[in-house]
């Protein structure tokens, strides 16, 4: 975090006129992108924006506060079972039923919070996993929830408009995203999410400064779960259809892997590797349709794999990437971000300098926040 | 009808047990618990299948061979990734034991599709033995003297041996044994080993009792965990214990209450454990410090 002489400056939602234009970039960007891509594309990236708003709330999980879950699918798959009930058996409008599922899911965030008190990390990692496959069960189970058959969500509209087409989704799901996505900025650099880095940072060290451990550590979880409930609404929209078999550990995985891929900690970090992920996931069962890799792909497998398990290779990449994060940047892309950044700047300040001056400015680069010697535990100052 | 459903509940908890053990004695070396277990062992399971169907070879030659894989595919996992992770806070090591666990997922779908297939084992899981009341299926009888064995081996392991009583002093303080002459890098190395072939045995052991597939180890592997959390992660004995524990309490819960949610259960008790005694049934607890 970029730290300022002044609080009120610190704690705006965005810092200078320069943030305001790149916004209003974005989302004119944004509003005209559906006009210009095919129709499948634009499928794909709501996919995708689905999976930014999970990565959105894992990093408030993962990333701030510093705790694992492994069970995100469960709250997925909890969001997109209310939306769709409530939809079904209240015949609720669509708006309400979605803001119902990320209410309900926040609210089992906030009961999957209370062992995560008592809990660090191993023991925490195994309890999510276990809500995770629990939920799937007890809706496979259930012929409520349409069991392993699944449900078929029914028509919904916005107003007067019906929401059928992927254009009109379009719209709702990323607009839902960029919403979510400021949400998520205000709270991290406001006091809650001071409060949250303060516990990720030392518990102890937190409750001592006066953070309540215990209300911001439930709070965590249950914002966190109210972001992957949103998103199973909005899922369950896109998909016109929902099974357990949806909402497997796999998945969890995946949501995890996304937020470490992108960065812990960093939201700009955390959108991309949602963005990232979300498109190996959709496109794992299509590997072969890539240009030029794909037909390579293809023959390789013939000869040494098999042809039929070629789209386990979108678990193979996501695993690798997880392994070469950890292993090369455990800051992930926004730790790459960082050092890219020192880079050029570095290099900037070599070619004004004068000479002579040369090594105390390469020193200097290195003491920035991009140093390779830099504590990865350092609040982010890409955030900003 | 109990005794027949303990012994259904021990064969099942004899698994849980061995993949318990195997998770806590890397565990207690690194602080973090390895997910990539069980698909090590599904893997070193598929190498054997390749062997006997492959290539004709006899059942003690493909299990010894699938036995030595595991145990390099431990040592390998450990040496060239997890000792290189930079900054080995247990969030990373956690993270990196997933990702590899998805590669390996990821490989063995590639490599063998999702297709289920019968696993050749020279003893069947359908031929019952009878003692007193009780049928047992002949695979269960070999699966439980086969993990009791292995774990009676194990501890004699752990207590007689010098190389035991290293890896011991390395769980327990890895500085201290060092400063005491173990070579704790390759004590490391061994003990990752070490629980992957008690992972591996595990594998062969469930492969002929359901069909063999790329899942093979997904839910012995969260039992495992459930074993080790109900008897503590940190006690090896409690481990164990737990997972014949689990593997009864399941089977009771099956047999009298409710066959469809029986898998649930396992996840019920990890948190009810978690909530009264969030170090296990058998494991002292210990206090955190600043």
């Amino acid at each position: 975090m970029r730290s300022t002489q002044d609080y009120y400056a610190d704690v705006q939602l965005l810092r200078g006129r320069g943030a305001w234009i790149k916004l209003a970039i974005l989302l004119v960007v944004l509003i005209v992108l559906p006009l210009v891509l095919p129709g499948y594309r634009i499928f794909t990236v709501n996919y995708m924006a689905i999976f930014v708003i999970v990565g959105l709330g894992m990093n408030i999980l993962v990333g701030d506060t510093g705790q694992v879950s492994l069970g995100h699918a469960g709250f997925l798959a909890i969001g997109a079972y209310t939306t769709v009930l409530m939809m079904t058996e209240l015949s609720a409008p669509f708006p309400l039923a979605l803001l119902v599922g990320g209410v309900v899911t926040a609210g089992f965030g906030f009961l999957l919070g209370l062992p995560a008190l008592r809990l660090q990390g191993p023991y925490l990692a195994i309890v999510t996993l276990g809500f995770g496959i629990a939920v799937t069960q007890i809706i496979g189970h259930s012929a409520f929830f349409g069991g392993h058959m699944g449900l078929v969500v029914p028509d919904a509209t916005l107003g007067p408009i019906p929401l059928s087409g992927d254009i009109s989704q379009y719209y709702v799901i990323v607009g839902t995203t960029l919403v979510l996505a400021l949400c998520a900025r205000n709270l991290s650099v406001t006091r809650v999410g001071r409060a949250f880095r303060a516990i990720r940072d030392s518990e102890i060290a937190a409750a001592t400064m006066g953070v309540d451990v215990a209300y911001y550590k439930t709070l965590s979880f249950a914002l966190s779960a109210a972001f992957a409930g949103i998103a199973g609404g909005l899922l369950a929209l896109m998909t016109g259809f929902i099974s357990p078999g949806v909402f497997t550990f796999l998945l969890s995985l995946m949501f995890l892997a996304m937020v470490v891929f992108g960065g812990l900690g960093s939201i700009p970090g955390a959108v991309l590797g949602s963005i990232v992920m979300g498109y190996l996931n959709l496109e794992m069962d299509a590997f072969e349709e890539l240009p030029l890799l794909g037909p390579a792909l293809e023959s390789f497998s013939a000869r040494f794999m098999s042809t039929a398990g070629l789209p386990n290779v979108g678990w193979v990449v996501t695993g690798l990437l997880i392994v070469f994060t950890i292993l090369l940047e455990p800051r992930g892309l926004h730790g790459v971000w960082i050092r890219v950044g020192a880079f050029i700047g570095g290099r900037r300040r070599d070619t004004d300098a004068p000479v002579g001056a040369s090594a105390g400015s390469g020193a200097g680069s290195g003491a920035g926040p991009g140093g390779p010697g830099a504590d990865s535990s350092d609040p982010p100052a890409g955030a900003s | 009808m109990l005794p027949q459903v303990i012994a259904g509940g021990l064969s099942a908890g004899s698994i849980y047990a061995l993949v318990a053990l195997a998770l806590v004695i890397t565990y207690k070396t690194t602080g973090v618990p390895n997910f990539a277990q069980g698909e090590m062992a599904m893997v070193s399971a598929f190498v054997a299948y390749v062997l006997m169907t492959d290539f004709q070879t006899g059942f003690f030659v493909a299990f010894t061979v699938a036995l030595v894989f595991a145990f390099i595919l431990g040592v390998g996992f450990e040496a060239v990734i997890l000792r290189r992770v930079r900054n080995p806070s247990h969030l990373n090591l956690l993270v990196v034991t997933l990702g590899f666990q998805l590669a390996l997922f990821g490989l063995a779908g590639w490599k063998w599709g999702a297709e289920q297939r019968q696993f050749p084992f020279p003893v069947s899981p359908n031929e019952a033995l009878r003692i007193g009341d009780v049928s047992i299926s002949t695979l269960g009888v070999a699966t439980i003297s086969i993990s009791v064995v292995l774990m009676v081996g194990v501890f004699a392991f752990f207590r007689f041996t010098k190389l035991g009583v290293a890896m011991q002093a390395t769980q327990q303080d890895s500085m201290a044994a060092r400063i005491n002459g173990v070579p704790t890098r390759r004590v490391v190395g061994l003990t990752f080993g070490m629980s992957s072939v008690i992972g591996a045995v595990a594998a062969l052991l469930m492969a002929p009792l359901i069909t063999l597939d790329t899942t093979l180890m997904w839910d012995p592997l969260l039992k495992g965990f459930a074993a080790a959390v109900l008897g503590g992660l940190n006690a090896p004995v409690g481990a164990v214990l737990g997972g014949y524990l689990l593997g009864l309490i399941e089977n009771l819960f099956g047999a009298y209450v409710s066959v469809e949610v029986k898998s649930a259960v396992a996840f019920l008790i990890i948190i009810l454990v978690l909530c009264f005694r969030p170090s296990g049934l058998f494991a002292r607890h210990h206090k955190r410090k600043v």
